[in-house]
């Protein structure tokens, strides 16, 4: 049961990889937007529409590992972030400018301070993923030893598995934005915009698969444990099925076939990701295994009912989110035409239901006031909180019923 | 296995002290960031969420024009509220790594289940605003609800987080960790949470509607009184001044909770050194270290307010070692700041509601317009206000009585240049929010004929 939300927390690992990947991605291309055949602004443009309304879901799959991983292993979570401190401040801050400028960058168009803003919006959109790429390489390379920041406050993270790491997590993440865009460009027939996220896709696929082979040389001087890891059994295998998978996207991309490259993709970094796993298994930190590090059966249990309570709601939200996104239903719409008619006319032969609606007010509140502050048994104070939830709405009811005639 | 859990948790159980204070600043600074965002998360999807309602029922298009501007601020802020609500989630691990490692299974469910909430706001916050003229009317307005039920929850599972600091239990204690937890029924079997949620929902429909209401009687100030603005004021002040009176009853519920879980805290907030007997309570003054000196006594009522009882016996700070008690200064002020700004927010809601009520019209003072426009504020300040209470109040207990906030710090240096790097960070973000919502505000209404 220990290795059960691991297994969660690598899930949600691949989603944010893959999903904010594509965001950080898109952040990295308005920096890139040099002129191609689209100019620039057209290019940073489509960016931005592209990721409008699912950069806030993509986001809060950092958020699942954080909460399943303290929860779960708490041990190891107040080891990790202890010693690396650094790259997840700077990651934390990238994330607060990214945000902030995303929000801002939408309302810009052409005020003062535009450039800076998209600057800013690009910068923390490499920062952020080359931090959070570092902390994985620390971890990967046992450099996160367990206690309170005993581990080195420096080369725990600026080594060469963390930075190669960092680096592609940003090359990845440029790759999948490429694809991503291209595939959009493509459905709305802005034929330019397609040519160039093509070639960018297929200039930052080759990226990504030479920096994934030099990582493997890097860590086999840097780590040997973990190569030696990732170099057998089941995890080499894992790293066979990304390698066939990253090639396999190169060609879908060149045959113009964004969708299944999509997938294809998605493969190659579930694929990574379950090798590095695998390769670890089962160690979580130098000197403590995952069995050690989890925290008691009915918080796993907890968890896990959790998990899979939540999945039931959030798999079909989040599936019919992207089906609206991708077949283009969230699109910004043409034009809105803000109206404040005179209103309509409205029967205002309601006094009766008014009356009521003002006696019950009346009363709950008062009942709900009496009860809350002069009860004690728990139940009787609950009553009397409902009472008060009543008696707002219906209050609230009776102030807004009848539009003010007054100017 | 446990043999190598208890010297493992040993590692962890001596750490340097250094930069304690500005560690509390740090988290503090941060919490007061995120938590008006919060209260926009609470409260301002079920405001859009009932203009849209009014529209469908009566097709008048000025509802729908309310609705469709106002959930564009709420997106918009929605999205600050993720990214400082991410530092927070960062900021508990950087920060206080030996309370997550000790104690991270015990309270951790609260947010996984809030992890969860989020997920559920934030996909469909951006179907409901993206999808507004996309999606068939109906289909659009039932899009909006999960949005509001995840606002509720996201808030509720995280305060249950808080009550459980505030009143732990659930665990056992062995070398300084928790085991053999039970993490539903130590968050949400503990009764200490709930006079926390409903006060801080409550507080969610006051800092919503004043701040909202704000925006429009600062337009009334200018002249700007059409229909449109008469309306969007009347919804949000409704709501604001519906909660401000109600919120003095549910804060009393609280006290008298703090009264008999937290006697310390109860001590600290009235400043009371000895243990008295039908104890007085004191406005304003300072407190010296013995006494509340300088202040207005009026006597036996905070016995009456505490227990309902003028002569009830209330535990002064003595009780309990000088190290054990929480700044008395900073958390009087706090409370009483929280306590008189909800006064004055009471009394202007029941004016407001007696003239809305009685006379069926908006009152037309523009004195009435300029305490709106200062309740906005004001209404931040008593919620910040009210979680320093809290959290103070705990000193200097992270998990009261149980882990102290100085065995809980990080021992990783470059807390002052973090604190630094964030304060600067929020500065530009302020100011950023600050451009955005007057941009909002400045985008033409079409035609507002009957204005
Ligand atoms: C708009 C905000 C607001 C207003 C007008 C008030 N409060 Fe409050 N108060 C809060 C916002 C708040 C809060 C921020 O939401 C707190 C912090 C933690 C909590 O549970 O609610 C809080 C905490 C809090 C606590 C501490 C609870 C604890 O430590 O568990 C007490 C005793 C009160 N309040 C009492 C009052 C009283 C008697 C008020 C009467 C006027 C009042 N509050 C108005
Ligand atoms: C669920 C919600 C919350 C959790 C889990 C939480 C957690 C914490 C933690 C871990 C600390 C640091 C340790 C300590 O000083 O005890 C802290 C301190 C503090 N928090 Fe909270 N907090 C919550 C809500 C809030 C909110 C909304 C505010 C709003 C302003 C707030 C204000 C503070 C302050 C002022 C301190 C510093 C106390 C001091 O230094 O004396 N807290 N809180
Ligand atoms: C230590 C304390 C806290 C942490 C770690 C925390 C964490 C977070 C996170 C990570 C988010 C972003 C979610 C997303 O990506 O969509 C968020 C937003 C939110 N948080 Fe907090 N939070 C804390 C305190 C609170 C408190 C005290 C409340 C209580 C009312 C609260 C209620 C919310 C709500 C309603 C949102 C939704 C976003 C919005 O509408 O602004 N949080 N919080």
């Amino acid at each position: 049961m220990a290795e059960i939300p691991i297994v969660f927390i690598l899930a949600g690992l691949a989603a944010y990889t893959l999903l904010a990947g594509a965001d950080f991605g898109a952040g990295l291309w308005t920096l890139l937007a040099g002129p191609k055949r689209a100019g620039r602004a057209a290019t940073r443009d489509h960016a931005r529409h592209a990721m409008g309304p699912v950069w806030e879901a993509n986001h809060v799959w950092l958020i699942f590992v954080l909460v399943v991983c303290w929860t779960a292993y708490p041990l190891a979570f107040g080891s990790i972030t202890s010693t690396l401190a650094v790259p997840l401040f700077i990651a934390a801050v990238g994330i607060i400018l990214r945000g902030a400028s995303y929000a801002l960058r939408g309302q810009l168009d052409g005020a003062r301070g535009q450039r800076t803003i998209e600057n800013l919006f690009a910068l923390s959109s490499i920062l952020t993923p080359f931090a959070l790429g570092t902390v994985v390489g620390g971890i990967a390379s046992g450099r996160v030893p367990v206690g309170n920041a005993t581990g080195n406050p420096v080369t725990s993270w600026l080594n060469p598995t963390s930075v190669l790491i960092g680096a592609l997590a940003v090359a990845i993440g440029g790759y999948l934005a490429a694809v991503y865009l291209a595939a959009d460009a493509h459905r709305l027939g802005e034929r330019t915009l397609e040519l160039d996220f093509r070639a960018r896709a297929l200039r930052s696929g080759l990226c990504a698969g030479a920096l994934a082979l030099a990582g493997l040389l890097v860590v086999r001087y840097d780590a040997p444990a973990l190569f030696n890891g990732l170099t057998s059994g089941l995890a080499a295998a894992m790293i066979g099925v990304s390698a066939a998978a990253g090639l396999m996207t190169l060609l879908l991309v060149w045959r113009n076939h964004f969708g299944p490259a999509r997938a294809s993709a998605a493969l190659a970094v579930a694929a990574i990701v379950a090798g590095w796993a695998l390769a670890q298994k089962p160690r979580f930190l130098p000197g403590l295994t995952i069995d050690q590090a989890a925290a008691g059966r009915s918080t796993l249990l907890a968890v896990i009912v959790a998990v899979a309570g939540g999945a039931i709601v959030l798999v079909p939200s989040l599936i019919l989110l992207f089906r609206l996104f991708l077949r283009g239903r969230l699109d910004p719409a043409v034009t809105l035409d803000a109206t404040v008619l005179t209103p309509p006319h409205i029967a205002q032969n309601q006094k009766g239901k008014t009356r009521l609606l003002a006696a019950l007010a009346g009363t709950t509140v008062v009942i709900g006031a009496g009860v809350t502050v002069f009860a004690d048994p728990g139940w009787a104070r609950a009553l009397g909180i409902i009472c008060l939830f009543a008696g707002a709405i219906s209050t609230f009811g009776l102030a807004t019923a009848e539009p003010d005639e007054t100017t | 296995m446990t043999a190598t859990l208890a010297t493992v948790g040993g590692v962890f159980a001596m750490v340097d002290q250094d930069y304690l204070l500005q560690a509390r600043q740090m988290q503090a600074l941060s919490l007061a960031v995120h938590i008006p965002l919060v209260c926009f998360g609470i409260a301002f999807p079920a405001m859009v969420l009932f203009c849209e309602w009014r529209y469908l029922r009566t097709g008048d298009s000025l509802f729908r024009t309310l609705a469709q501007r106002w959930s564009k601020v709420m997106l918009a802020l929605f999205a600050v509220g993720v990214v400082t609500g991410t530092i927070l989630s960062f900021e508990l691990g950087l920060l206080w790594p030996v309370f997550m490692a000790s104690f991270g299974n015990v309270f951790g469910l609260g947010f996984t289940l809030e992890g969860f909430s989020f997920f559920i706001e934030a996909i469909f916050i951006s179907i409901y605003v993206y999808g507004w003229d996309r999606l068939a009317p109906r289909l659009h307005f039932l899009t909006g609800i999960p949005v509001a039920i995840a606002g509720v929850t996201g808030s509720l599972t995280v305060i249950s987080v808080n009550g459980w600091m505030n009143h732990p239990g659930g665990f056992t204690l062995r070398d300084g960790r928790a085991v053999d937890e039970h993490p539903w029924s130590a968050l949400f079997g503990n009764f200490f949470f709930w006079h926390e949620f409903v006060h801080m929902y409550f507080a969610g429909y006051i800092v919503t509607g004043f701040l909202v209401a704000a925006a429009y009687a600062w337009g009334f100030l200018r002249g700007r009184w059409g229909r449109y603005q008469r309306t969007a004021l009347t919804i949000a002040l409704s709501a604001a001044a519906i909660a401000a009176p109600l919120q003095v009853v549910i804060g009393d519920w609280a006290a008298r909770e703090v009264a008999t879980e937290q006697p310390t805290k109860l001590a600290a907030i009235e400043g009371l050194g000895p243990t008295t007997r039908g104890a007085p309570e004191h406005l304003l003054g300072w407190y010296n270290g013995h006494e509340v000196v300088f202040g207005i006594e009026i006597p036996r009522l905070l016995s009456l307010l505490a227990f309902h009882n003028p002569n009830a016996t209330v535990q002064g700070l003595d009780a309990v070692a000088p190290q054990d008690r929480p700044p008395v200064n900073v958390e009087r002020f706090a409370f009483q700041t929280m306590v008189g700004i909800g006064t004055l927010l009471a009394l202007l809601g029941v004016v407001y509601l007696y003239v809305r009520l009685r006379h069926k019209r908006l009152p037309g003072s523009p004195w009435f317009y300029r305490a709106v426009v200062l309740a906005g504020p004001l209404s931040v300040l008593a919620l910040v206000a009210g979680w320093i209470t809290t959290e103070v109040g705990r000193q200097p207990w992270i998990v009261y009585g149980v882990m102290r906030t100085s065995q809980a710090v990080t021992d990783a240096r470059g807390i002052p240049i973090g604190y630094g790097t964030l304060i600067v960070v929020y500065l530009g973000l302020a100011a950023g929010v600050g451009w955005l919502l007057r941009r909002f505000s400045r985008l033409p209404l079409e035609v507002d004929r009957d204005g």
